[in-house]
């Protein structure tokens, strides 16, 4: 008996040393930089190597393919994976090189000239040159795989063109010139020739990269690389070794060995599971939550961020949209309301934005009045007007526009019909439930009926895209980019965001062909002061005609452990994410990977 | 002894009723007895906390109860002693339908504007809670009890019929109860719901609800009807009555429909708060009545929010309310089934 007890200690113990061995050789060490790599060298950061950071996700990842993902959890871990040509700093807001490390612009801003950086590889080790970005954009803009990046690509119906002229260097040319064109690179990932090319000519590249793919099977450029999928809990990235970025003291980076994106599923479980300390770093706080993170103090230690407006706004659409075939009869006969500009100007004057900021942010929030709000300082037309709330003023509007009170206090338009439509909204979305409720009261003060409808997401998006089957919506928009040029699907009337009318084949009005006209040069333009001065007018015309009611814009809030160095969130998306290569557990090995 | 326990047993019940009676009593003069207009919002006070009753001030005992006015500070609220407002009976305040036959605006106690007297706390939006917990209590239990009486009247006819004629009809219609029994009734409500229009007022949407999940549970009360149907009706006295040229129609009314009445009492009991909790389970899911009604699920719905459900305890209010609720139908019908079994 008492041999085989020891005999079972003894190979506890052996299988205990194999899988210590197992477990120190499982992370990469980060190779020391080779003579013949020109890396980049990220001056102001330094850290210490070691530990693993656990990030909370409110949905699993639907793939890992850069080139087809549309959802934000996706690109989440993809951004940490993989690398582009040039990217935008999240801190500065400003573009600088990344896998490129320079480029030239000609001079009428149609050619630019990308050189990219020598001797750096792929997560896998491969070497990484010109015929992977030939390939990367052959793909990016192939109709077959309709990425949604494409359309960034395609500029007056034609595609820019890519060649290679040396193998690290590669030029590109825009059928035009196009405004902060360098921008446009920040997003498209750039692929693996050796690893994706065969799925691409045997036409199943979108089947590759999806979650079910070996960790062998995926490269790429990022900080990281894949290791571990477990379906419905865990994604596990690991260092990618190769990387082509140093620290001041010419260290390798990322300093983390690994980075888990837990599933968590909904907003309160990334709360709880943060504030329980199973995850070291939260973003898309709502304010009631950062309160609580912030006066709880049940977290051992955790460092909280309100870095003031963000670049999404809120506001309520009007279905204005031709019905025409719909058999939506009842909503057709209300739109004579929606596109009076005066029935706009009356519910945009009775709304309390104060209100809505106390209530739905309390102070973590700014009210609007236009699409850009203060959080973009660079495109924010100052010149925009804030009226303050005046039911007196809504009342006039409406007076003037032939509606009337009955005795009850209901609002009737001339015709005698009262004024009742629903107003639609995300049910998964507090804050926007919460909007509709205020504004339901609010108008209730102008005598009109409004009814809240609260809609599961996919629903609410059919109805707003598809089926036009809905009066008013509150919806939020932004947050992608502070450069106008991501809203040029919003604003062009044949933008396929042009939520008010959607698929008009000409602007309905002449404020939209006015926008149409100055969004398409701003486009152009290549002078900054220029190209604001005209995105100032199209602000002033969204600001007097309404398509969209402008409500109010969350703080950009987010949260990580107290240990984390190099936490530098950002106001652009992803807000805590975006340097996850610097990033680093303060005290090093001795804590990291305690969790 | 029988006679004891029996006497024993009738108390209680008396003691329920009339418990149920007060309860329901509250709920129907919710316009008097709630203080403030159950929609209306005071934006400048978002989840204040109940307002605390005084009897003391700095210097002396006052008789009357008063209050001071929550202040907002930066980590919630604060009393403001500059200020007290003594509580009245009997004020004038927000109108409302009196039982919903005239307009009235006098309610059963209030303070002075500005102040406020928020019992139970304010919601999201400085609602009174109080007031909403009375108004949301009338939605609440009027659907439990039209829920009832919809399943009570579908289930007994069904039982009826099958216990009295039997045969194939009788074996159709308890397949049929069978097939309804194993449903899953949340989800199943869940998926009926969803194909309701959206654009329907609170009203309708009150009445579809209480018709859709009082059509749902005809099922269990049918069986059990149909039992005591089916072994009345081989009594001797009904054996009479048929031999004496008793119709159909007569037999039932007059003789086996009274032996149903003590089991259709003991499930009205049973059902009601059953149904309140599926009205309060569809409102939370926001499938029930919507804003600004409102109706304790409704209510609820706030505390998905974790911030709120551990941020705001008042807020839980209405989940009070439907446990007291839901225990006294519960006493009442396990005293009327002791009842029942003990004659």
């Amino acid at each position: 008996m008492n041999v085989i007890a020891r005999l079972s200690l003894l190979v506890c113990l052996l299988a205990g040393v194999c899988v210590a061995g197992a477990s120190s050789a499982e992370n990469p060490a980060p190779e020391n930089p080779g003579k013949n790599e020109e890396l980049q060298r990220v001056a102001d950061t330094s850290g210490r190597y070691g530990g693993h950071l656990t990030v909370g996700q409110r949905a699993e990842p639907k793939t890992l393919n850069p080139v087809i993902a549309t959802d934000a959890v996706s690109r989440e871990v993809i951004g940490r994976l993989n690398a582009d040509l040039i990217e935008i700093n999240r801190a500065t807001q400003q573009t600088e090189p990344a896998l490129a490390k320079s480029w030239k612009t000609s001079a009428d801003g149609r050619i630019f000239t990308l050189q990219l950086r020598r001797g750096i590889r792929f997560s896998d080790g491969h070497a990484f040159d010109a015929d992977d970005v030939i390939f990367s954009f052959a793909v990016y803009m192939d109709e077959n795989i309709d990425s949604p990046q494409r359309d960034l690509l395609i500029i007056d119906g034609k595609p820019m063109t890519v060649a290679k002229i040396g193998p690290y260097t590669v030029r590109f040319t825009l059928p035009r010139p196009y405004a902060a064109a360098e921008r446009i690179f920040d997003g498209l990932a750039m692929l693996p020739r050796h690893l994706l090319e065969k799925p691409y000519r045997e036409g199943k590249f979108a089947q590759a990269w999806s979650l079910n793919a070996q960790p062998s099977e995926i490269a790429g450029l990022g900080p990281f690389r894949l290791k571990q999928y477990v379906p419905g809990q865990r994604i596990v990235a690991e260092r990618n070794p190769y990387y082509w970025k140093v620290d001041r003291d010419n260290h390798r980076l990322p300093y983390l060995d690994e980075m888990v994106f837990l599933f968590v599923g909904t907003e309160n479980a990334q709360v709880l599971r943060f504030e329980a300390g199973e995850t070291d770093i939260i973003s898309r706080l709502s304010s009631e939550n950062f309160n609580l993170l912030a006066h709880e103090g049940t977290r051992v230690s955790s460092q909280l961020a309100d870095l003031g407006p963000s670049l999404e706004y809120n506001f309520v659409v009007f279905n204005q949209n031709d019905l025409t075939g719909k058999k939506l009869d009842a909503i057709a006969r209300k739109q004579v309301w929606f596109r009076d500009l005066k029935f706009r100007q009356a519910v945009n004057a009775a709304i309390d934005r104060d209100g809505i900021v106390r209530l739905v942010y309390g102070t973590r929030g700014t009210p609007l009045w236009g699409n850009v709000g203060p959080g973009n300082k660079l495109w924010i037309n100052q010149a925009i007007s804030h009226p303050q709330r005046s039911l007196e003023t809504a009342r006039q509007l409406l007076k003037s526009a032939g509606f009337s009170w009955k005795t009850n206090g209901e609002l009737v338009d001339g015709s005698g019909e009262t004024v009742d439509f629903t107003i639609v909204t995300s049910s998964s979305n507090a804050q926007r439930m919460k909007m509709a409720t205020l504004l339901q009261d609010d108008l209730s003060h102008l005598g009109m009926q409004v009814h809240v409808v609260p809609l599961e997401f996919r629903a609410l998006i059919d109805r707003v895209f598809q089926s036009f089957d809905y009066d008013a919506a509150i919806m939020g928009l932004g947050g992608g980019d502070a450069d106008p040029n991501p809203e040029m699907n919003v604003w062009m009337s044949s933008g396929t965001s042009h939520l008010w009318n959607l698929g008009e084949k000409q602007p309905a009005t002449d404020w939209e062909r006015e926008i149409d006209q100055l969004m398409q040069r701003q486009m152009v333009e290549l002078d900054y002061n220029q190209r604001k001065r005209t995105y100032d007018r199209v602000q002033q015309i969204i600001s007097e005609n309404l398509p969209f009611i402008f409500l109010a814009t969350p703080n950009t809030l987010a949260g990580a452990d107290g240990r984390l160095g190099n936490f530098h969130p950002a106001v652009l998306d992803p807000n805590t994410l975006w340097n996850a290569d610097e990033l680093y557990i303060r005290g090093g090995l001795e804590n990291a990977g305690t969790r | 002894m029988q006679v004891r326990v029996r006497c024993k047993m009738s108390g209680k019940i008396t003691w329920l009723i009339i418990l149920l009676v007060g309860l329901h009593l509250l709920l129907l003069l919710a316009g008097f007895v709630a203080p403030y207009d159950p929609a209306a919002q005071n934006r400048e006070l978002p989840y204040a906390p109940p307002t605390r009753l005084h009897l003391w001030d700095s210097s002396r005992f006052h008789l009357r109860p008063f209050v001071y006015p929550w202040s907002p500070v930066d980590d919630g609220y604060r009393e403001d002693r500059s200020q007290a407002y003594p509580v009245h009976a009997f004020v004038r305040g927000d109108s409302y339908r009196f039982l919903g036959l005239f307009e009235s605006n006098l309610h059963l106690f209030g303070v002075e504007n500005p102040g406020k007297c928020l019992l139970l706390g304010a919601d999201a939006f400085g609602r009174d809670e109080f007031s909403r917990v009375l108004y949301g209590g009338q939605i609440s239990v009027a659907a439990g009890i039209v829920a009832t009486a919809v399943t009570l009247f579908v289930g007994s006819v069904i039982g009826v019929v099958a216990g009295y004629y039997g045969g194939w009809i009788d074996e159709t219609l308890m397949g049929t109860t069978e097939l309804f029994l194993s449903l899953p009734w949340l989800y199943f409500l869940l998926g009926v719901r969803a194909f309701l229009p959206l654009h329907v007022s609170a009203v309708r949407t009150f009445f579809l609800l209480t018709c859709v999940i009082g059509l749902i549970g005809w099922a269990r009360p049918a069986r059990l009807v149909r039992g005591v149907v089916l072994s009345s009706r081989t009594r001797n006295y009904v054996s009479a009555a048929r031999g004496f040229g008793g119709a159909d129609f007569y037999l039932l009314r007059r003789h086996i429909a009274p032996e149903t009445f003590g089991v259709l009492l003991t499930q009205a009991a049973m059902l009601v708060p059953r149904y309140i909790a599926a009205e309060v389970a569809l409102s939370f899911f926001g499938l029930g009545v919507n804003e600004p009604t409102a109706s304790w699920g409704n209510m609820l719905s706030a505390l998905q929010q974790y911030s709120v459900l551990i941020s705001y305890g008042w807020l839980l209010a209405p989940a009070a309310a439907l446990f007291v609720t839901s225990v006294i139908y519960y006493l009442l019908a396990d005293a009327l089934h002791s009842r029942l079994e003990s004659r």
